[in-house]
């Protein structure tokens, strides 16, 4: 490699997609580069120019627009542009112009072809948004492997060894200094291959047992042995042990079934740690299954409260564990149920058994399954038909105060709409609810249902879950039906819009304008959860999970072929994204909050990240164009 | 360090009489050959003269006393600087590399032990300077040191018609009546450096002292100064000296 071509090697490699490529790739391009300079304000690429260069914006930056002008992109230092046009015809659709003194290296087109060819990652990011978000879910499906924590993992410290002819005073001496619970024993040499080890130095060495706590107490001192008995004599001659690799489960399942508390942990067949019932009892109190049953375990709402803080550590670390957004979304409504649950629970045991059945219904991210650590409460009551509010709505009013305040208390804010049961309006017998539905689908108007739309994501969390049921069922049949319905849904989808992308540290608005950071639910995930129901809606479907609805959606003919995977994947990265900046909160002490910081953003997720806000938008317009307002209604 | 020395300087009404008259009179058919390809006329729009940037690296600024160590070519228009094209060499000066310009230049003894002397490699560097306008910034180190090393070993010596990207600074920054205003008033003038220059122009700051990255730079600053200051139909008579 020549020295001087160093420069812009090294200047490219720091790039993406050009971080990911061989030295030899590297060297490949930098050789075959072409410079130029620009000045601020003159044209880099003008429509329908034939285009023979990948474009490398080495300093300064550039502006790319769409043909009627409107702008597409905002690129600076390390960004590439012109490889759509290098994949499709060589025709420049999306004209460039330099808004700063900007110097380019373009990349003659047979490097740009061999680079697409040889390297599937570089072919994968410059082809459109599709194959990029595939990749980032897909990688985000792998690591879900790791799930499965290792042993390995809970093991702190080196054991503590002593060789059998050690007398149990000093052995005991030495399990004290190491704060430690047991002892291993082991001897010079070898007998039995199945627990020889070597150890730095090349020496071998045979475990011959372990000696713990209560064998303190129950074959020495029990059996009134001496002080200075050898361990040797006393060891026990059963061994069970456990691979460094085994899981945390099979950990468990391995101390259960042989009735022992402490495992000796090796790592082929050298001791590299012992692990204590209780080592994986702390662990396990980190995970959301503890954490439900703890919250079935309380018995006032004060100790369904002191829970939160589980909430959070339990969300950390599932995503460290690599989680999906699905995984994350689920675990914690699956723990937000339990405490309206318990509080329901609670709260009949205080005020009595019900007067008139009732199903208590949530609604929004609840509903959907897509709960995230930063929430508040939805939920509304649906009554028996033989419900008297005379007689019987103290009762009611009274149990959803109850769960209501309680849900506060436990981290779920109350909901600033009031979309609550403590909302008279939304504690309601059956046929009332079913005339809501009915009127807002027979006459909306897109000011109605903005406030209305959340009760189209309903499940039963307690009760009687077929008052619910009874909705889903009105609505999917209703729905399809009802053009009107369905345009003013499309029309309050549309918004909440998606930025362009990143620039630098900001967030770049689609009038070119900058912000300092973007709300990524009200940017992101929500307007693609919104457009996503619509379609739902439309196809009838009673899933209310937006990746569930989209397999529904997928089945029918409403969408063309893979825009709804195109969809699944763009949600998906968005959802997590938001998950591992609320994370990053959390780990910094920070209140967790839905808004990303561009500077917290790697350049890989900047890249994806656009991607997905171009999924939405293209899906947003496509909204606008399938579910028009019908004629008839234009004309009144 | 030593100053840069005093020279006589060189002012040629009409470059093209006198490369035309240098192919007449040459001896050496590399010289006689550069000097005959023909160089575009002066009224030729700069947007279309092949240019070549250059640059050398030398162990001091007196061309009687220290000797050249590099050269690096990049030969480019106005609307290109092709890397491939780009040529270097390193040379071994007649007299040894002292400690202080090896530091400075990053060129160490055992490049230097295996480099050929300038003579080997001068036929292959006048045929890449044929034809070009050559673009150097400063051009009191590459013209006189060129001139003395051929010279000295073909017995003639080499000058041609340069755009020296200094110089369109120096248009810029010292020579307006601003400028001069400006120094009037005891003001320290503008940098007209390389780095300092491209620095105008939001170009990048690149490793500096290497001949190859320095023909790079200066071929890259020639083209922001012609789009800031200049127009592609600007003549070459406005701009070479």
């Amino acid at each position: 490699m020549d020295v001087e071509l160093l420069e812009i090697r090294q200047h490219m490699g720091q790039f993406p997609p050009f971080d990911g490529l061989s030295d030899e790739l590297l060297d490949a391009i930098a050789e075959h580069v072409q410079v130029r300079y620009y000045k601020t304000g003159s044209d880099i690429l003008r429509f329908d120019d034939t285009l023979k260069e990948l474009c490398y914006i080495r300093s300064g930056a550039v502006e790319v627009y769409r043909r009627q002008g409107e702008l597409y992109n905002r690129l600076g230092e390390g960004d590439i542009f012109g490889h759509f046009s290098l994949l499709r015809n060589h025709k420049v659709r999306l004209p460039a112009k330099a808004i700063e003194d900007t110097l380019i290296y373009f990349i003659p087109n047979a490097v740009f072809q061999r680079l697409c060819e040889e390297d599937d990652d570089f072919a994968d990011f410059v082809e459109l948004e599709r194959p990029r978000l595939e990749t980032a879910a897909e990688q985000q499906k792998k690591s879900n492997d790791m799930m499965v924590t290792r042993i390995r993992k809970l093991v702190t410290r080196y054991p503590v060894m002593v060789e059998s002819t050690t007398t149990v005073q000093q052995a005991a001496k030495q399990v004290n200094e190491a704060q430690a619970s047991a002892v291993l024993v082991i001897n010079e040499g070898s007998n039995n291959p199945r627990y020889s080890f070597q150890d730095s130095e090349g020496k071998t060495w045979q475990m011959c047992g372990i000696l713990t706590d209560s064998d303190f107490r129950t074959r020495v001192v029990a059996e009134n042995l001496s002080a200075q008995t050898a361990i040797g004599e006393v060891v026990s001659e059963r061994l069970i042990t456990i691979q460094s690799d085994a899981s945390v489960y099979e950990a468990m399942l391995t101390m259960l079934r042989n009735n022992v508390h402490h495992l000796p942990v090796l790592y082929r067949q050298r001791p590299v740690g012992v692990v204590h019932l209780s080592d994986i009892i702390r662990y396990e109190t980190q995970s959301g299954l503890y954490l439900v049953s703890n919250i079935f375990n309380q018995s006032s709402a004060q100790g369904l409260a002191k829970l939160a803080p589980d909430v959070r550590a339990a969300f950390v670390r599932m995503v460290q564990e690599g989680a999906n957004s699905q995984m994350v979304g689920s675990a914690l409504s699956t723990i937000g149920r339990s405490f309206t649950r318990r509080l329901l629970e609670l709260a009949e045991e205080a005020l009595g058994p019900p007067p008139v059945p009732y199903c208590f219904m949530v609604n929004g991210s609840m509903a959907r399954n897509e709960q995230s650590i930063v929430t508040d409460q939805d939920n509304a009551l649906i009554l028996s038909d033989d419900f008297n509010p005379d007689e019987h709505d103290d009762y009611f009013h009274a149990l959803a105060a109850f769960v209501s305040d309680g849900l506060d208390a436990c981290g779920y804010t109350y909901c600033k709409g009031d979309v609550m049961a403590t909302n008279r309006q939304w504690r309601q017998p059956l046929h009332i609810w079913k005339r809501y539905f009915q009127d807002w689908m027979a006459n909306p108007t897109p000011e109605r249902l903005l406030h209305s739309s959340i009760f189209f994501d309903l499940d039963s969390i307690y009760g009687e879950d077929h008052f619910v049921e009874a909705l889903q069922d009105l609505i999917a049949q209703t729905a399809p039906k009802s053009p009107l319905f369905l345009a003013a849904m499309a029309r309050n989808a549309l918004n909440r819009t998606p930025p362009l992308g990143f620039f630098r540290t900001f967030v770049m608005e689609k009038d070119g304008k900058h912000n300092n950071s973007i709300n990524l639910k009200r940017r992101g995930t929500a307007p693609m959860v919104d457009l996503i129901r619509v379609h739902a809606l439309a196809c009838g479907s009673k899933a209310q999970n937006s990746f569930q609805r989209l397999n529904d959606i997928s089945n029918t003919q409403l969408l063309a072929t893979g825009v709804s995977d195109k969809l699944s994947y763009a949600l998906e990265f968005l959802c997590m994204s938001r998950i591992r900046h609320q994370v990053i909160d959390l780990q910094e002490d920070r209140f967790p909050d839905n808004n990303i910081e561009p500077e917290n953003v790697e350049d890989s997720e900047r890249h994806t990240l656009k991607d997905a806000f171009q999924v939405l938008s293209n899906a947003q317009k496509f909204l606008k164009f399938r579910y028009p307002v019908p004629a008839q209604r234009q004309g009144r | 360090m030593h100053g840069i020395r005093l020279r006589q300087k060189v002012v040629k009404a009409n470059w093209l009489d006198y490369m035309a008259k240098r192919a007449e009179q040459a001896h050496d058919s590399a010289l006689r050959k550069f000097f005959a390809t023909p160089l575009p006329d002066s009224d030729t729009p700069i947007a279309q003269v092949p240019m070549a940037a250059l640059d050398m690296e030398t162990t001091g600024l007196d061309e009687r006393r220290h000797a050249i160590v590099s050269i690096g070519v990049v030969p480019f228009t106005l609307d290109r600087i092709p890397l491939a094209q780009r040529r270097y060499w390193v040379l071994k000066p007649p007299r040894p590399l002292d400690e202080a310009s090896i530091a400075y230049h990053h060129i160490t003894h055992s490049e230097i032990a295996t480099a050929p002397d300038l003579d080997a490699v001068l036929d292959e560097l006048l045929e890449v300077l044929a034809g070009r306008l050559v673009v150097v910034h400063f051009r009191n180190i590459e013209r006189p040191f060129l001139d003395a090393a051929v010279k000295a070993r073909r017995g003639e010596g080499v000058i041609f018609p340069m755009i020296d990207t200094m110089s369109l600074e120096a248009r810029m920054h010292r020579q307006t009546m601003l400028a001069r205003f400006s120094r009037w008033l005891g003001r320290p003038p503008v940098s007209i450096r390389l780095n300092a220059s491209r620095e105008r122009y939001g170009l990048p700051v690149y490793q500096g002292h290497h001949a190859l990255i320095d023909a790079l730079a200066t071929a890259e600053l020639l083209q922001a100064q012609i789009s800031h200051h200049y127009t592609p139909e600007t003549r070459l008579k406005d701009i070479w000296v």
